[in-house]
């Protein structure tokens, strides 16, 4: 894989012709406006001059082409939903991140695990998710894949082994560690992939989870989705060592980086992430992506330029990948057109399926409190007295 | 029937357990080659090996976090965390996980995990390690919090807290470990979320948990010899739920009722009895429902200072007495007489 732009912590850094290089990222200390190759760091962008497509690469990248076509539509419509306040709360999308999503996501068996944090609904409809259950989710009606509990940010479903979706930030990391305790204590062969962003390297659960994964050899991938920003604090202002891959070293742990655009890149890199996982042997594995809009739907991303925002664009992984598949001649724009029709036709009945869903009866609201039945459970509405009112006159001391 | 103490019967109850069900594994700092800082998990190890005890690195959250994902997959955990002090670590992961997952998942996923820790002052051991803090996770929905102040009881809610599917915090209490009790051999769960009263009496209702329910029924059985006093004391065995018909049913029969508790008074796990009982007993209460707590300080290393602090058997009396004499201010004032 000569445009490989791999990069391991110990190995040799590969230093290619990259033609431009992501602003605002963690790597630079000069301005963000300026358009140079970052000094520091490994390279992450394919050079410019790639090889030729191969014919299973190129089926591989066309049904990859679909999938990222299906999440690129499903978070724009989830983004007009959320104006026609359909959806309400928090709403974080995965635009820019297609190709990170695909290529993760099939690196994974049926049988593996996959634990996210809130920028999930790629991930959801990766592992398989029907999207109507998907969007019905984030209207919270009942049939959405968490019955309406969990919004966009608490999407679970056991038998494609999504598990969650989570808000709290680093949340996830040591519910997946121990995900993968309960695997190796049964002696299977599953793997857990723990998905996160680039501020999460720096909080106290993700030091205290990998260090008992590498601990323990416990077969987990941790994936940094790095996009360069927490909400809108760079990188480079919140880790002191911003190459988060090589926090691994720390835990004797193996680990990469490699460039969120390609999916096939993506794949292969979390294929050995994956593979070294199931050995026993966990895996950090950092994907450079960038995160095309705001934070969240409510965040119009002032502390980015226009100019930035414009240089974006250009890592687009979408109509990258569109015109890699062109080139090559895998698909015609004829083709592409037809994807696009299918996977949009596909989301309007996912909002049509959601808006149509049921909202959940008030008198289910006492029904997740506990799984196992209990005496004496606080069931009452803010209205209810604690016990019923007595008038002075009616008690019998 | 057997005499055993508070902590053989929490050893028994894990070993039986871990015997019982292939699921159940133990987790927590210093629990194996340590054998357990309170010894509770002595010999375990060597008879069970590490993969059923763990012991972990110094990572509250982290452990804590990877049980509850253990326990998504259907595995049993129990959790040892050295005191209730050094749980605060892992606050964010028992309260926005465990307590939460079984609910935003839309009741998908449960969480069967155990967290036994104790709670407990006295000792002198400072500020940071003689804190009594159950009351945050009993505020919390989702959650079950159980506190046994007797080796039966300690058996009784282990086995049921172990083969509940819901994430339940066990509150034990340094003071209770080395008390003997008559403990059944036979394996019968207590029933979480009721109360038990542990002295009928007609006089006063005494209220406590853990280490203050063990006292209570000392000041009562004194009581009863020294002064004639007739008093009644509940046994909450369960913080959350709570078992309020019990504490009602009781004031109504009493008209009087003093709480003891060893967290601190403002805004402590008595604050919800005392309003509980001013809901459900208004009309039936003779006196001010009165709290016996912890002084409001950080606790001081000095042994006369930490004495100070804490409640005393003398608290507990003087409170009884000041409260019955309320009642009878009371009951002159009206012209009744107590019934």
């Amino acid at each position: 894989m000569s445009d490989s732009a791999l990069t391991k912590p110990k190995g040799a850094v590969k230093k290619s012709a990259a033609k431009a290089t992501r602003v605002g990222g963690a790597t630079t200390t000069q301005s963000s406006k300026t358009s140079s190759p970052p000094k520091s760091s490994p390279p992450t962008r394919p050079t410019a001059k790639k090889t030729a497509t191969r014919k299973a690469d190129a089926e591989q990248l066309i049904t990859f082409y679909r999938d990222m076509m299906l999440i690129r539509r499903f978070e724009e419509r989830a983004a007009r939903a959320y104006t026609e306040a359909l959806i309400g709360g928090y709403c974080h999308l995965n635009l820019g991140e297609e190709a990170a999503v695909v290529g993760l996501m099939s690196a994974l068996r049926e049988t593996d695990y996959l634990f996210t944090n809130y920028r999930e609904h790629g991930y959801a409809l990766m592992r398989g998710i029907d999207p109507n259950l998907a969007m019905a989710e984030l209207y919270g009606r009942v049939d959405g894949v968490s019955k309406g509990w969990g919004g966009s940010m608490h999407m679970f479903d056991m038998t494609h082994r999504l598990l969650g979706g989570y808000g709290i930030v680093g949340g996830q990391l040591p519910l997946a560690t121990g995900a993968a305790l309960a695997i190796q204590y049964r002696g299977l062969d599953e793997v857990v992939m723990c998905t996160m962003g680039d501020g999460t390297a720096n909080i106290g659960a993700f030091h205290e989870s990998l260090n008992i994964a590498a601990l323990w050899n416990l077969p987990v991938v941790f994936v940094v989705i790095n996009n360069g920003l927490g909400m809108g604090t760079t990188v480079a202002k919140a880790s002191a060592e911003p190459e988060i891959y090589k926090r691994a070293s720390a835990y004797a742990m193996a680990a990469e980086r490699v460039d969120g655009l390609d999916p096939l890149l993506v794949l292969a890199a979390a294929q050995r992430a994956v593979a070294s996982a199931r050995t026993g042997r966990p895996f950090l594995l950092e994907v450079m992506s960038e995160r095309l809009r705001g934070h969240s739907v409510v965040d119009p991303a002032k502390y980015r330029s226009a100019e930035e925002v414009a240089h974006l664009a250009q890592f687009d992984p979408v109509p990258n990948l569109a015109s890699r598949l062109l080139k090559s001649k895998a698909l015609s724009a004829a083709d592409l057109h037809k994807i696009d029709e299918e996977v949009t036709a596909r989301v309007d009945g996912a909002h049509s399926f959601a808006q149509a869903s049921a909202v959940p009866e008030v008198s289910t609201l006492f029904d997740y409190n506990y799984a196992t039945p209990v005496a004496n459970d606080s069931r009452r509405r803010p209205g209810d007295p604690l016990f019923a009112v007595v008038a002075r006159g009616e008690v019998v001391r | 029937m057997t005499v055993r103490t508070y902590r053989q019967a929490l050893h028994d109850t894990l070993r039986g357990e871990m015997l019982r069900d292939e699921n159940v594994f133990l987790m927590g700092e210093e629990i194996g080659v340590f054998e357990g800082s309170y010894k509770i998990t002595a010999g375990l190890l060597a008879e069970f090996g590490e993969r059923r005890v763990k012991d972990t690195p110094i990572a509250e959250e982290g452990f804590t976090g990877a049980a509850i994902g253990a326990a998504m997959l259907g595995l049993r955990p129990v959790v040892e965390i050295m005191t209730i002090n050094f749980s605060l670590l892992a606050l964010d992961q028992i309260v926005n996980h465990a307590a939460k997952i079984y609910g935003m998942f839309g009741g998908q996923a449960k969480v069967p995990l155990v967290i036994r820790t104790p709670g407990g002052g006295g000792q002198q051991l400072g500020a940071t390690h003689s804190q009594n803090i159950e009351l945050y996770y009993a505020f919390v929905p989702g959650l079950k919090v159980v506190a046994p102040s007797t080796p039966a009881d300690a058996k009784g809610l282990l086995l049921a807290a172990i083969r509940d599917d819901d994430p339940v915090l066990f509150l034990e209490n340094l003071a209770l470990y080395n008390t003997k009790g008559e403990v059944p051999d036979h394996d019968t769960p207590a029933e979480i979320g009721k109360a038990k009263v542990t002295r009928e009496g007609h006089d006063l209702t005494l209220i406590g948990y853990s280490r203050m329910a063990y006292i209570a029924k000392n000041v009562a059985d004194a009581l009863a010899e020294s002064e004639g006093l007739d008093i009644e004391v509940i046994d909450l065995m369960s913080l959350r739920p709570l078992d309020r018909a019990t504490v009602v049913a009781s004031v109504k029969k009493t008209h009087a009722a003093v709480v003891l508790e060893d967290d601190w008074l403002t805004y402590g796990i008595g604050a919800e009895i005392a309003a509980t009982i001013s809901d459900g007993a208004f009309d039936y209460l003779d006196a001010p429902v009165r709290r016996v707590a912890m002084a409001e300080v950080p606790m001081p290393y000095s042994k006369v200072l930490e004495s100070a602090a804490m409640p005393t058997n003398d608290d507990v009396i003087n409170a009884i007495f000041q409260t019955l004499e309320a009642v009878g201010r009371r009951l002159k004032k009206v012209g009744q007489s107590h019934d």
